[in-house]
């Protein structure tokens, strides 16, 4: 049985990891209260770079970073646009998207057809002898184990901390939080800089080790899926964590259903989770204080000192 | 207290804002253990100033001294380092965070430690401003909120708080309280900063004033050496109307009224309306007396036809029934509603002056040209309004949410009271709004009452109440009492009536309760 299992489970494990770091990492930036809709471009974008280096360098650390600081520098685009000059959030996502996948293919036109080693295995001493789940939970690459530790930490930050006690206050009162005494502009940027090498390390993951090598728009709407993940998880790390994987899963096992000839369309299987997100969406916004509790008020506003 | 030195001092603080100069050369100084006002209308500078001092914003030139030394840079961290509280008159507090959080975020790193809990329930005790630190801020009355705000300050043992208009939504009883904590803050040697436009309260609270008008100082007095009225003058540089009650005729028929509506909230947190009934007759001003919370919000909303009644014959204008119509078609009855929200409610706040005028008024004022916006006519609709209720704006083409709130507010007035209604309802007609503005909105109010208009006010300030109203009705707990004639009743009755003890005798409101 498990011959035939822990395969499968290890690809679940592999086609969700972009989308818990992208959804988690967009999960602290609309807790800040900013609305980024160009997570697919970051990722690509971090996809990209971290390829380009890794084929380059022939070193996965440094892929890795140039990933994370791909997406970053992208992020920090849309921060200086929309907290700076007070661009339009939502306007400024889309553009970053297409800007995303555009720069991206510029970038990797040089390395279609190369390929790259693929990130090293490593196993956690001891526990990964336990039979069936020694490989299956102890036998990753890093980006696996920090996805995790991400999610943890933001779960941490978010309810433990001064730190995430001030970034919740700025997205949910952005005025308020002004008025005693905090810096609108440099919370956000650091939420945004924050969750584009999220997005970055996303995209690396994707280019690294999921299929390891360049394609054009290789992202294929994943950015788009962290988006609605975190409106599914309602702003919370680790429900976002558990969502990705929820997808992750459905995506991988629609491929080996269709595999044993089980007859369901597969662009309805695709499409369950964007279904899942609005079914979701009713049942939140049908408690409207639940809703009030959970989204960030200030969610998508412009910020000036002024008002 | 005269030899103290100063603690804090303003000199030549200029501050300007495109287009207007919100505060010129303002000179200002308070002693410790000083409760002092801040006096002037809307739009006099006093907010700004006093965010200057807490560092929310900055000064263009001037200085501050504290204790006798120039701080050079402030913000709100430095403030509340020197010791400077703040309790802000649009509240500074999160709604989807616990009281404890609210008041986390609003000290110093140090201070908000696993104590922070037992700090807040050991200050709320010892100034008795009861507060649970695990309860969350949006299901909080706002007196409640209030006290989050002053625990906030008090938790640091602030040497000087500032409050901007921290009376405007409490109810009779939260603020003596407050001013009960207040008193014996000054007396610890504890400095006050206290802006309102209540000027009994003033003179009831502080030691003395400073008056501001139009970005300056005017004048200083001894609160307690002053009535209301010299005071309002001083603030306003004229003379202040004085409303004027003409014996009226009211016709025999009720014109508006609503029979025994029945509503249940949709709000969360909402009150019931139950039995309503309402008769008013032209020619009369019903006031309608409450404590909020007590179903106001859903009665102004019946009222209106934002919500509508079960019953097509519940609600009625000159005998025609109307309780299924919507705000749009009840206004086309002749009926006219100003809401206690300004922006957002009363008015769209990103919208300009002119186009909030048309929104309201573009049936009863023909503001439409075969289907298309008649922008002169509005324009020209909008100016008038400005003009006649003295709104100080630079032209019609600025947003509302430009407006100070007493200005909106008069604005708002002004443009219902031009569409000439056949009843009006009004809802907290001059809460925040200046003394000067306040005596003119009630003034106009009686006027269209004198034309033959019904006029309904929803408020729970009974002074204006009893100022001007014919008829009183008290909101308690959703339901409504039998109305009386103003003559027959007193302040105290209401007001006891108002926090729901009902008389045992028959004898509190009238004889016929």
């Amino acid at each position: 049985m498990s011959e035939l299992f822990v395969p499968v489970l290890l690809t679940i494990i592999t086609a969700s990891t972009p989308l818990v770091f992208a959804a988690a990492g967009e999960v602290v930036v609309e807790k800040s209260g900013v609305l980024n809709l160009g997570v697919e471009g970051m990722m690509i974008v971090g996809a990209v770079i971290a390829f380009a280096v890794g084929v380059k360098t022939e070193s996965a650390a440094l892929a890795i970073i140039s990933g994370a600081a791909g997406g970053m520098l992208t992020a920090f685009i849309f921060g200086f646009l929309t907290l700076r000059l007070l661009a339009n959030q939502v306007a400024t996502g889309l553009a970053l998207t297409i800007f995303g996948l555009g720069l991206s293919a510029l970038i990797g036109h040089g390395f279609v057809g190369k390929t790259f080693s693929g990130l090293p295995k490593i196993g956690v001493p001891f526990l990964e002898q336990i039979p069936v789940l020694g490989p299956l939970l102890f036998v990753h690459d890093i980006l696996v184990y920090l996805s995790v530790i991400a999610v943890f930490l933001i779960t941490y930050v978010f309810n433990k901390t001064r730190l995430g006690l001030i970034i919740r206050a700025v997205g949910e009162n952005h005025h308020a939080a002004h008025s005693i005494g905090y810096s609108i502009v440099w919370v956000r940027m650091g939420c945004i800089l924050f969750g584009g090498s999220m997005a970055g390390l996303g995209g690396a993951y994707l280019s690294l080790a999921y299929t390891p090598l360049w394609v054009e728009g290789m992202t294929a709407g994943r950015g788009w899926i962290a988006l609605a993940l975190v409106v599914f998880a309602s702003w919370r790390a680790w429900r976002a964590f558990f969502g990705a994987y929820l997808f992750g899963g459905i995506t991988i096992i629609q491929l080996h259903a269709q595999g044993f000839g089980v007859d369901i369309a597969s662009q309805f299987l695709s499409m369950l989770p964007y279904l899942a997100t609005i079914v979701v969406l009713v049942l939140i916004s049908n408690n409207s204080s639940r809703m009030m509790l959970n989204a960030p008020a200030d969610l998508g506003k412009s910020f000036h000192a002024s008002d | 207290m005269a030899d103290k030195k100063p603690i804090l001092e303003l000199l030549e603080i200029c501050k300007g804002y495109p287009g207007v100069i919100a505060n010129n050369r303002v000179n200002l100084e308070i002693k410790p253990g000083q409760i002092h006002a801040l006096l002037g209308e809307n739009g006099a500078g006093k907010s700004t100033l006093v965010k200057i001092i807490y560092g929310v914003q900055r000064c263009d030139t001037g200085k501050i001294k504290w204790k006798g030394s120039e701080i050079s840079q402030i913000t709100p961290q430095i403030a509340r380092k020197l010791g400077i509280g703040m309790v802000f008159q649009h509240f500074s507090l999160f709604d989807a965070m616990t009281v404890e959080e609210n008041i986390a975020l609003g000290i110093p790193a140090t201070l908000a430690n696993e104590n922070l809990k037992q700090n807040i329930i050991d200050i709320s005790e010892k100034y008795g401003l009861p507060l649970d630190p695990y309860r969350y801020v949006h299901t909080l009355s706002v007196g409640e909120r209030q006290r989050i705000e002053v625990v906030r300050c008090l938790i640091q043992n602030p040497k000087l708080l500032i409050m901007d208009e921290p009376t405007s939504v409490l109810t009779p009883q939260e603020v003596d309280k407050l001013f009960k904590t207040l008193r014996r803050l000054s007396a610890q040697g504890v400095a006050i900063l206290y802006i309102s436009h209540k000027l009994q309260e003033i003179i009831d609270l502080c030691h003395v004033a400073t008056i501001m008008r139009a970005g300056e100082v005017v004048d200083t007095c001894i609160p307690s050496e002053e009535s209301p009225r010299s005071m309002a003058e001083m603030m306003m540089g004229t003379n202040l109307i004085v409303t004027k009650k003409n014996e009226r005729l009211v016709s025999e028929k009720p014109y508006f009224s609503v029979i025994n509506l029945n509503h249940q909230a949709t709000m969360e947190h909402g009150t019931d309306l139950k039995n309503i009934t309402i008769k008013a007759h032209k020619g009369e001003i019903l006031g309608i007396a409450g404590i909020a919370g007590n179903g106001q919000i859903e009665l102004m909303e019946v009222l209106s036809g934002e919500i509508t009644a079960s019953d097509d014959s519940l609600v009625s204008i000159d005998q025609v029934s109307v309780g299924n119509l919507g705000p749009r078609k009840r206004r086309e009855k002749g009926l006219g509603f100003v809401p206690e929200e300004r922006l957002g409610h009363g008015a769209v706040p990103e919208m300009l002056l002119w186009e909030n005028a048309f929104l309201s008024g573009y049936q009863s004022m023909k503001l439409m040209l075969n289907g298309f916006m008649n922008v002169t006519k509005s324009r020209e609709y909008a100016e008038k309004i400005i003009s006649r209720f003295n709104v100080k704006t630079p032209n019609v083409n600025v947003t509302a949410n430009s407006l100070s709130g007493g200005n909106l507010q008069k604005f708002i007035f002004g443009r219902e009271i031009l569409q000439d209604p056949k009843v009006l309802i009004v809802f907290q007609p001059t809460w925040g709004v200046d003394a000067g503005s306040a005596a003119y909105i009630r003034q106009s109010l009686m006027d269209i009452a004198d034309r033959g208009a019904v006029v309904v006010v929803i408020s729970q300030d009974l002074e204006e109440l009893f100022e001007i109203s014919d008829k009183i009705s008290v909101i308690c707990e959703g339901e409504l009492t039998k109305p009386e004639i103003v003559e027959n009743i007193t302040v105290e009755n209401v007001g006891l009536l108002m926090s729901g003890i009902k008389p045992s005798g028959n004898d509190i409101l009238g004889t016929q309760l």
